[in-house]
C-alpha cells in the first residue's frame, strides 16, 4: 500500500535545530515529589510524598486552554528569559510562586501558595514540578492534591513576525469538588483571570499593553469516576484544615 | 530558512493503521499529526500505532499533541497504541502518564503479534 506523506516546515524564528537535540530539556523521572529546600515564609503542604497527575488523571472535564499575548518585537528567547527570571513576579498579588535557588528548571519543585492575604495564610498551599525546560518553553505537571490534574506549558514564539508570549494548559480538575467550582464557572473565572494578569504583567515588562486573547476547547466533556476519591488530597481542604488548626499549634508551642 | 522537522507516513496493516513519525514533535506538527491520524482512521482501523522508531525529539507541547490525540482516539473508540520508543522517552510517557493510556510495545512486530494474539 502506498504511504500517505504528511511533511510540515517550520516557519519562525523560534526554530533551532541545533537546540533540539534529544533527550534534552527533559526531567529524570520521580516516583514523589519532595521539597528539600525550605522558602521562607512558605508554607509548605501537599507537595512532599505527592505522585504527580497529569491530564490523563483527574476527575473533570479535560480542557485545552490557550492564553496569549504580543510582546512586540523582542526575540522569544529573550521574552522567555524574562518570563523564567520574574515569574513569581508576573503573578496576580496575592499569590506567592517559591522556586528553589537554582529556578525553573527540569526536575525542580516549586511551592505555590494561593490566595495568601498579607502576613495571612493561604487558601492553598500546592505545588508544581518542572518536567521540562528549553530557551523557548517550560511546562509543569501538577502533583496529587492540586486543584487541576495537568501540563501547563509557558512558550513564546515568532508568529507572523510579532513575538507572542503563550500559556497552554491541559487541565482537568482534580476531584468532584473542584469540578463543582469549574462548572459553576467560578472556577473558570479564576483561573482565566490568573492567566490574563500574568500575561498582561509580562506584556509590560516589554511595554507592550496588547489585550490577552484567549481559547478554550472541552476535549473531554466526560468524567472519570474512578478518580472521585482523589478529594481524599484536595490541597484547599487540607490547607482549610491546617489553618483552622494554628491556633492549637500556637498553644501547643507557648505549652511547651 | 525553512527546515523539515517532521515526516509522517501512513498505512495500514489489517485492522491497524500505522503512523511512522520521523524527526521532531512539537506544536508545529498539531495539524499535519490530526491529518495523518484521520488518514489512518479511514478503513477498518480500530488501532491506531504511533510508530517512534525514527522519532529525533519531543517537546512538551508535543506530549500535548499526544493528549490530543489519544482523547479524540478515545472518542472515536479507537485504540492508540505506541511502538520503538527510546528508553529515554518510555519514562516521558511514564512522567506524563501517557504510558497508562497508550500501550507502549518495542517493536512494530511486536505490536502487531500482540493484536493478533489478543484477536485469536
Amino acid at each position: 500500500m502506498p504511504w500517505q506523506r504528511f511533511i510540515y516546515r517550520r516557519h519562525n524564528s523560534m526554530a533551532d535545530p541545533q537546540l533540539h537535540h534529544a533527550e534534552s530539556g527533559w526531567a529524570a523521572p520521580v516516583e514523589r515529589l519532595q521539597v528539600d529546600w525550605v522558602p521562607a515564609g512558605a508554607v509548605i503542604l501537599n507537595v512532599d510524598g505527592r505522585a504527580l497527575t497529569g491530564p490523563l488523571r483527574g476527575f473533570g472535564q479535560l480542557w485545552r486552554k490557550t492564553y496569549r499575548v504580543y510582546t512586540g518585537e523582542f526575540e522569544p528567547r529573550e521574552v522567555m528569559r524574562a518570563w523564567r527570571e520574574n515569574f513569581e513576579a508576573f503573578w496576580p498579588r496575592g499569590n506567592r510562586f517559591y522556586a528553589p535557588v537554582e529556578g525553573i528548571s527540569p526536575g525542580s519543585v516549586a511551592v505555590l501558595n494561593l490566595g495568601q492575604a498579607r502576613q495571612g495564610l493561604p487558601l492553598i498551599s500546592t505545588g508544581v514540578f518542572v518536567i521540562y525546560a528549553d530557551d523557548e518553553s517550560f511546562t509543569f505537571i501538577t502533583p496529587q492534591g492540586h486543584m487541576f490534574a495537568g501540563m501547563i506549558t509557558f512558550s513564546a514564539f515568532v508568529e507572523n513576525e510579532v513575538s507572542v508570549a503563550q500559556v497552554q494548559a491541559f487541565l482537568r480538575a482534580s476531584d468532584p469538588i473542584y469540578e463543582l467550582g469549574l462548572r459553576l464557572r467560578v472556577g473558570h473565572i479564576a483561573e482565566d483571570r490568573f492567566w490574563h494578569t500574568m500575561l498582561r504583567n509580562l506584556a509590560s515588562h516589554f511595554h507592550q499593553h496588547w489585550p490577552v486573547e484567549q481559547r478554550v476547547v472541552c476535549l473531554d466533556p466526560s468524567v472519570q469516576w474512578r478518580e472521585a476519591r482523589n478529594v481524599w488530597l484536595n490541597a484547599a481542604i487540607r490547607t482549610a484544615l491546617y489553618s483552622a488548626a494554628a491556633p492549637a499549634r500556637w498553644a501547643a508551642r507557648r505549652l511547651r | 530558512m525553512n527546515t523539515p522537522i517532521m515526516l509522517l507516513k501512513v498505512r495500514h496493516a489489517g485492522s491497524v493503521g500505522v503512523i511512522v513519525i520521523s524527526g521532531e514533535v512539537t506544536a508545529a506538527a498539531e495539524r499535519e499529526l490530526m491529518e495523518a491520524f484521520a488518514q489512518a482512521c479511514e478503513g477498518p482501523s480500530v488501532h491506531i500505532l504511533l510508530n517512534f522508531e525514527k522519532l529525533h525529539f519531543i517537546n512538551s507541547s508535543g506530549i500535548g499533541l499526544l493528549v490530543t490525540l489519544l482523547i479524540r482516539a478515545r472518542r472515536q473508540q479507537v485504540r492508540l497504541m505506541a511502538c520503538g520508543l527510546s528508553q529515554h522517552y518510555r519514562q516521558i510517557f511514564e512522567l506524563t502518564r501517557l504510558n497508562e493510556a497508550i500501550a507502549v510495545f518495542n517493536t512494530e512486530m511486536d505490536a502487531l503479534a500482540a493484536l493478533h494474539l489478543s484477536a485469536a
